[in-house]
C-alpha cells in the first residue's frame, strides 16, 4: 500500500448542465428556476436529463515514482480528473487515497498580482502552490535565472512582456517539489525556445523519482515523458497501457471516422453560440469522402457549420498538425483581405467553408485537423484541437524508389537542377 | 471534501489524503487552516501591498476616511442638530466610534468579495477557502492602527486621558473582527452563488451604520430597549470603545456586551458551517 501514491476508486463527478457554463446565478433566477422546475415536475417528471457525468467509475493506481500520462479528447474528463485529485473540487462519488503532498499545476501564475513585483509574486505564488517560505527563499535564485528575468525582478509584473510573465509563472511552478505533481498542459506557454526548456525541466522532474500525472495534447511530450498512459473517453477510463500503445489507440481507434466527423450536441460547448459546428470532412479529387488520400493528389477540407445569429469579423479555419502534435500550418477562410472585407458580416445561416491543400504537399502518415472559429482578439467561439484525422499515402510521391521513411511532415515535389560547374 | 491527514508530522513525511464526497454538514476542517498558515500571512500581506498602489495619497486614505466622516458628523450632528455626546466633545465622541466601525465595514466588504475576486485561484489550486475572507479581514488591522494614531492626537488636543480600562479595546477589536468574519463568511459564500450580494453590501453597511451608535450615543435609547439594541454586535463594540477610551459611561456596558458577544459568536459559528457546506461547490459555481 505504501508504494502506491494515488489510489482512485470509482471516482465520479456529476455536473448539472446549465450550472457550469452559466457565469453565475442571481437570486431571481434561482427563484424563477425553482418555480419553473416545480412546474416542469408537474408536467413530465423528467429532472434527470440535465445532469451529466463528467467522470464516471474511474479507478486506477499510480505507483510511487511513476510518471503517468493522461490523454483524451477535449471534454473527455481529463481536467475534471485532475481537479478531483488536486482537491479543487470534490467528487460526487467514489474515493481517492493520496499518499504524499500534491502540487498541482492546472495553470501557471495562479494568484499572480499585476501590481506586485516579480520578487513579491514569487513568494506569493509559492505560498499559493503550497511551498514553504523557506523553500521559496532557498530556490529563489534558481527560479529567477530559469525565468530569465533577473533585471526586472523588482518591477511590477504588469510591466512585463507576456513572455516574461509566463516564464516567471512557469519557473515558480517548476520548482515546486511535492511528492506528487499534477500537471495540465502548462507546456503550451511561451516561445519555442522556452517550451523546450519547460519540457526539459519536466523530464528532469520525471526522472527524479517524483510521482507525476501529466495531461497533454502534445503526443510527442507524452511519449517522451511517460512510460504508461491512461486514455479517458467520455468520462470513462478507456484504457491503460504502455504509452506508445495508448497513444496508438487514442490516435487510431478513437479517431477512425472515415474522413468525416459530425459533432454531437454534447461536444459543443454552450458558449460557442451562435456558432454551431456541424461536421468536417476530407474529400479526394473525385469528391469522395475518404480517410486515406494520396500525397500526389490535392486534399479538400470542408467545415460545415451553422450561425444562429450574424457574426462580424468571423474567421473559420483550421490548424494542420502531425500526430505528434506539431503544427504544420494555420489557415482561415478569411485570410485573404478582400474576402475578409466582403464577408465582414456573416449572416445567420448554414455554411460550408472549403479549402484545398495542393497536391505534393504532405508526407505519408496520419494528420490531424484542428478547427477554430473566432473573431480576432474578440472571442473564440469554438475550438476542437482534434477535429478529424486522415491518412496520407505516399504512393507516387518523390523519392519513393528508396524504401525508407522520410523525415518531416511535408513532402513537396521540388525541382532539383543538377549542374556541372 | 474530507481530509483525514496527519499534517503536523514533519514536512518530509508524506501525508495521506482521502478524497471522497461529503454530504450534509461537514466537520470544520480547522487543522488544514493551520497547515496553510503561511498563506494567510502572504495573502494578508498582498492585500496590504496592493491596496494603495497607484494612489496619490497612499495609506493616508486609512486616516482620511474616518477623519472626514468625523468632520462632517461634527458639523451636522454635533453642531447643528445638537446630538448629545455623553459629555465628551462631539468630534472625539464620533471618531472613537468611527474607528471600529471603519475597521468593521471595510473588513466586511472585503471579506464578502474575497471569494469571487479570487475565483481564478479557487478553480485552480486547493487551499482552505476560509483563508480568503480571513486574510481580507486581517489586512484591515493596519488601516485601523494608522487611524488610531490620529485618535491619540485628538485626545491630546482635547486634553483627555485614556481611562485605566484602555487595554479592553483589544477584546473589543477582536469582537469587531469576529463579527466582520462571521458576517463576511456568510456573505462571501452566498456571493459565489448569488451576485446579488454585491448590490446588497453598500446598502447593508449603510443601514447597519445607522443602527449603530456612531453619530449618537446609545444612551439616547430608553433603558428597556438597550439590550435588544445590542443584538447588533457593533453596538457593544462601539459603546465598549467609548467606555474604554473616553470613560463616557461610569460602568462598563456589561449587559450590552454580553448580548453583542453572544450574537457575534452565533453568526461566526453558523457562518463557518455554512461556509464549509458550500465550500466544496465553490470551484464549480464561482
Amino acid at each position: 500500500m505504501s508504494d502506491i501514491a494515488i489510489h482512485a476508486e470509482n471516482l465520479g463527478k456529476q455536473y448539472i448542465i446549465g450550472q457550469r457554463p452559466a457565469a453565475y446565478t442571481t437570486l431571481r433566477e434561482t427563484l424563477s428556476t425553482a418555480f419553473s422546475s416545480s412546474v416542469k415536475k408537474l408536467g413530465d417528471g423528467r429532472g434527470e436529463n440535465n445532469k451529466f457525468w463528467a467522470l464516471k467509475d474511474v479507478s486506477f493506481d499510480v505507483q510511487q515514482g511513476q510518471v503517468l500520462g493522461v490523454i483524451g479528447r477535449n471534454g473527455a474528463g481529463k481536467s475534471t480528473l485532475l481537479k478531483l485529485l488536486s482537491r479543487v473540487t470534490d467528487p460526487t462519488e467514489g474515493r481517492a487515497v493520496i499518499n504524499g503532498r500534491v502540487g498541482s499545476l492546472l495553470e501557471v501564475g495562479t494568484g499572480f498580482h499585476p501590481e506586485l513585483t516579480g520578487r513579491e509574486n514569487i513568494s506569493l505564488n509559492g505560498a499559493i502552490l503550497g511551498m514553504k517560505h523557506s523553500e521559496v527563499e532557498r530556490k529563489f535564485d534558481e527560479i529567477v535565472s530559469f525565468a530569465e528575468v533577473e533585471q526586472f525582478i523588482d518591477t511590477p509584473v504588469k510591466r512585463y512582456s507576456s513572455g516574461m510573465y509566463l516564464r516567471l509563472a512557469f519557473a515558480v511552478a517548476a520548482h515546486l517539489e511535492p511528492e506528487i505533481l499534477v500537471v495540465d498542459e502548462v507546456l503550451a506557454v511561451g516561445d519555442a525556445e522556452f517550451q523546450r526548456k519547460c519540457l526539459g525541466k519536466m523530464s528532469d522532474v520525471a526522472h527524479q523519482g517524483r510521482t507525476v500525472l501529466f495531461v497533454s495534447h502534445n503526443m510527442s511530450a507524452i511519449l517522451r515523458l511517460t512510460d504508461e498512459t491512461i486514455v479517458i473517453e467520455k468520462g470513462h477510463l478507456a484504457m491503460r497501457a504502455p504509452t506508445p500503445q495508448a497513444v496508438d489507440y487514442y490516435l487510431s481507434a478513437g479517431f477512425s471516422q472515415e474522413g468525416q466527423r459530425t459533432w454531437l450536441p454534447d461536444e459543443i460547448p454552450a458558449d460557442a453560440a451562435p456558432f454551431k459546428p456541424v461536421s468536417i470532412r476530407v474529400r479526394n479529387p473525385q469528391g469522395n469522402v475518404v480517410d486515406t488520400l494520396r500525397s500526389t493528389e490535392p486534399v479538400t477540407i470542408e467545415i460545415e457549420y451553422e450561425l444562429d445569429a450574424p457574426i462580424t469579423g468571423l474567421r473559420v479555419g483550421m490548424y494542420l498538425l502531425s500526430m505528434r502534435g506539431e503544427y504544420i500550418l494555420t489557415s482561415f477562410d478569411t485570410d485573404d483581405p478582400e474576402q475578409f472585407d466582403r464577408k465582414s458580416i456573416r449572416k445567420a445561416g448554414h455554411y460550408v467553408s472549403r479549402c484545398t491543400l495542393p497536391a505534393d504537399m504532405l508526407n505519408e502518415g496520419r494528420f490531424m485537423i484542428a478547427v477554430n472559429a473566432s473573431t480576432f482578439r474578440v472571442k473564440r467561439y469554438f475550438q476542437d484541437e482534434q477535429a478529424l484525422t486522415f491518412n496520407i499515402d505516399a504512393a507516387g510521391a518523390p523519392g519513393m524508389h528508396w524504401p525508407e521513411p522520410r523525415l518531416g511532415p511535408i513532402r513537396p515535389r521540388l525541382t532539383w537542377n543538377i549542374e556541372e560547374v | 471534501m474530507t481530509v483525514e491527514s496527519n499534517a503536523l508530522v514533519k514536512a518530509e513525511a508524506p501525508r495521506t489524503v482521502v478524497i471522497k464526497p461529503v454530504n450534509g454538514w461537514a466537520a470544520l476542517n480547522l487543522k488544514d487552516l493551520w497547515v496553510y498558515r503561511e498563506l494567510i500571512y502572504f495573502l494578508t500581506w498582498r492585500n496590504l501591498k496592493v491596496r494603495y498602489k497607484q494612489t496619490a495619497l497612499g495609506a493616508a486614505w486609512a486616516i482620511l476616511q474616518p477623519f472626514l466622516t468625523m468632520v462632517v458628523f461634527s458639523i451636522f450632528f454635533g453642531n447643528l442638530a445638537k446630538v448629545p455626546s455623553d459629555g465628551v466633545p462631539y468630534p472625539i465622541f464620533s471618531y472613537t466610534a468611527l474607528l471600529p466601525w471603519t475597521l468593521f465595514s471595510k473588513a466586511l466588504t472585503d471579506a464578502a468579495h474575497s471569494l469571487v475576486q479570487s475565483s481564478h485561484m479557487i478553480t485552480k489550486v486547493y487551499f482552505p477557502r476560509l483563508i480568503l475572507p480571513l486574510a481580507s479581514i486581517l489586512s484591515g488591522l493596519v488601516d485601523f492602527a494608522l487611524a488610531f494614531i490620529v485618535l491619540f492626537g485628538m485626545m491630546i488636543f482635547y486634553g483627555m486621558m485614556p481611562t485605566a480600562n484602555v487595554w479592553t479595546i483589544i477584546p473589543f477589536v477582536l469582537l469587531a473582527l469576529i463579527t466582520a468574519l462571521g458576517v463576511g463568511i456568510w456573505l462571501s459564500a452566498m456571493n459565489v452563488l448569488y451576485r446579488d450580494i454585491g448590490y446588497v453590501l453598500p446598502f447593508l453597511t449603510q443601514f447597519w451604520m445607522t443602527l449603530t451608535p456612531i453619530a449618537y450615543p446609545a444612551s439616547l435609547l430608553p433603558e428597556k430597549w438597550r439590550l435588544i439594541y445590542a443584538l447588533n454586535p457593533m453596538t457593544g463594540v462601539v459603546e465598549g470603545f467609548r467606555w474604554a477610551l473616553l470613560g463616557s459611561a461610569a460602568s462598563a456596558p456589561t449587559g450590552m456586551l454580553a448580548v453583542s458577544t453572544g450574537i457575534s459568536f452565533l453568526i461566526l459559528i453558523t457562518g463557518l458551517y455554512y461556509f464549509r457546506r458550500m465550500e466544496r461547490r465553490f470551484a464549480d459555481m464561482v
